[in-house]
């Protein structure tokens, strides 16, 4: 996308976003294991593996995608 | 109160966590650090209004799709599965993919060697002034008015939702999109909905998931619904629809499959300019024939995210919804709300405010996408040929810059004009149909056939565009009882079904209209045409490209899929 300009991919900030939020979701969700909220199935722990899958994917955008990776 | 506002709750449906509000912190926080990197990239017009021309596939693919993929209609048409069922997919099926495919194949190339900046644009060539201004002026001024009505929506969707105060959420929301909108242009635009796709899949997904795993998949969800609302069909798309009165949208299939599948769509995914512009920005012809193929195999994937919630409400939640009203009693909920409050139901702190951010980046990117169309067409098809012709490059690209913010400030003032008059929103969601389905007529007629003149372009746009005001008029507020078996076919038609056949006569009348002003006018010489019409351009057909290159491959498959899709919910 950006032989032009060399711009850093839109990838790259759509693996910080992931990335960032599946933290934050992660962590909320390893605090709510003892204190589950009043949500209809919390007892499947829903943040713990979707925050969990939002690392691995932001992870891997945000290597792959790096600046300078292809300069 | 204004109706909008009423249909929600009057209480707000969430509350947000610490998480919850750094997730919404960091995504705004996010585009604007995106909008100022893209700046020091957006110095020509063709950065600034195309981003440069150097967009893969991929990415305009996927911010074509996400340039429909706003957060209004996301409630909407999640409330529209709560009210008529799976039905509402067509407006994800058959009024989306054929017309995808069909951009893709056999329009863009004519829209990417004209090197045009617009559809206005393409009408310039092609026909010349008359039919350009026209084209260009209604889009300007109806996209600007969109902005306004879809800032005014966000507001109320955020009091409603969070309890926030509605100045604060349109005046932060629209300087963030005016501040990384006049930075980086178009790449800024398409930055931010590539992100909000991403959004809208992450924060909406777990919704289907969950609620499948509630019902016991599929069939149990069925069960449910029948047992919730005994005597209806909501999970069938084509069967109920043998007659206009066998369900809840009043409508026949031949509205479905020629007002919708044949016009309605077609119109807006080939001529909307705020869609074909993202496509524009594809790095070569190639890459712009494959984009919004590429964008139709998510957009087959959105009933997903928007559709099964609404099925899922049917099943799962508690209480009947109302149909959207002025007053709502204490404790009712509206159609519109069933997305919400289904997030409500299964996402806690953390996953709430990644789908609340999902909604605001839904939202904003409207906007985005509505001020980058608008300084476009503003600059390029009005500012350029009528009021200053000769400028430089520079003074054109400030000239987009300051059109995004005046344009922002002008949306701001539609969203409080709206607030204290509600049915000027009706109204202008209605101006916006009056143009696309005629202005499709227009250009594929232009397109395909050499013949057509100057003056049939403009005049075939115009007749069609008044017959479509004119039936719009007599349907909804001379005399409803009479027009509507008229024009719509049956009495039973509602508000969706009157839409499709509207759009199918405009469509008609502006053909018919254009046709006939051909044969009595002269046509343009052959050399003028070369690059605009069929006939006269040689267009690349990937000869030595493998299959799995080509443009028409992954087409076929599209549309294999689409329909293998109707067959399984037929």
């Amino acid at each position: 996308m950006s032989e032009k300009h060399h711009i850093i991919p839109v990838w790259f900030f759509v693996g910080l976003l992931l990335f960032v939020y599946g933290v934050l979701i992660f962590i909320s969700g390893l605090a709510e294991l003892s204190h589950p909220p009043d949500t209809v199935l919390s007892n499947l722990h829903a943040p713990v593996w979707w925050g969990a899958l939002l690392i691995v994917l932001g992870g891997a955008y945000l290597f792959l995608f790096r600046p300078g990776r292809n300069a | 109160m204004s109706p909008l506002l009423a249909t929600f709750l009057a209480e707000r449906l969430v509350r947000l966590s610490g998480v919850d509000l750094a997730i919404i912190v960091f995504y705004f926080l996010l585009v604007l650090v995106i909008g100022f990197y893209l700046k020091r990239f957006a110095n020509t017009g063709e950065d600034f209004f195309l981003a440069g021309r150097e967009m893969t596939a991929w990415v305009a693919g996927l911010a074509f799709v996400s340039a429909n993929l706003g957060s209004l209609e996301l409630l909407g048409w999640a409330g529209s599965a709560y009210q008529y069922g799976i039905m509402a997919a067509h407006w994800y099926w058959v009024g989306a993919i054929p017309a995808m495919i069909f951009l893709g194949l056999v329009m863009m190339p004519f829209y990417y060697i004209s090197k045009t900046h617009s559809v206005p644009g393409y009408l310039k060539l092609r026909y010349g002034s008359e039919a350009s201004f026209l084209s260009g002026i209604t889009f300007a001024v109806m996209t600007i008015l969109m902005s306004g009505v879809n800032m005014y929506a966000m507001a109320v969707v955020m009091k409603v939702v969070l309890g926030w105060d509605i100045n604060f959420s349109i005046w932060v929301s629209s300087l963030t999109v005016g501040v990384y909108v006049a930075a980086g242009g178009l790449f800024s635009a398409i930055f931010n909905e590539v992100l909000q796709f991403f959004l809208i899949w992450f924060g909406a997904l777990l919704i289907p998931i969950i609620g499948l795993i509630e019902t016991g998949g599929w069939s149990g969800m069925v069960a449910r619904i029948q047992h919730n609302f005994p005597g209806q069909d909501f999970t069938h798309m084509w069967a109920p629809m043998g007659s206009f009165a066998n369900n809840p949208m009043g409508i026949h299939w031949t509205g479905i499959v020629f007002g919708l599948g044949a016009v309605q769509s077609m119109g807006y995914w080939t001529t909307d300019f705020l869609v074909v512009q993202r496509v524009l920005s594809a790095k070569d012809i190639r890459s712009a024939k494959l984009a919004p193929i590429v964008g139709s195999f998510f957009k087959m994937a959105v009933p997903l995210i928007v559709i099964l919630p609404g099925l899922l409400g049917l099943a799962v939640l508690p209480m009947h919804l109302v149909p959207n009203a002025p007053h709502l009693a204490p404790g009712e909920h509206s159609y519109n709300e069933v997305l919400p409050l289904m997030l409500a139901r299964y996402c806690g702190p953390g996953l709430l405010g990644l789908g609340i951010t999902a909604l605001v980046a839904g939202f904003m990117a409207g906007m985005a996408g509505n001020v980058s169309a608008f300084a476009t067409v503003w600059t390029y098809d009005i500012y350029r040929p009528y009021i200053n012709k000769t400028a430089a490059d520079k003074h054109y690209v400030s000239m987009g810059r300051w059109c995004t913010i005046i344009g922002l400030f002008v949306s701001i003032g539609t969203a409080y004009l709206v607030m204290g008059f509600a049915s000027i929103m009706d109204y202008v969601q209605a101006l916006f149909g009056f143009f696309i389905a005629p202005l499709f007529g227009t250009v594929v007629l232009g397109m395909l056939w050499k013949r057509v003149t100057r003056w049939a372009g403009f005049l075939g746009l115009l007749a069609g565009t008044s017959s479509s005001i004119t039936m719009f008029l007599l349907m909804q507020k001379v005399d409803p009882e009479r027009w509507v078996p008229i024009f719509a076919l049956s009495p039973y038609a509602k508000g969706l079904a009157q839409d499709m056949y509207q759009s199918l006569w405009s469509c008609v009348t502006c053909v018919v209209v254009t046709v006939l002003v051909t044969l009595f006018t002269k046509p343009k010489p052959d050399e003028e045409l070369v690059g605009l019409v069929y006939s006269l351009t040689p267009i690349s057909h990937e000869e030595h490209a493998t299959i799995f290159h080509k443009p028409a491959f992954w087409g076929v498959v599209a549309m294999g899929l689409f329909v293998v899709l109707q067959i399984i919910f037929w």
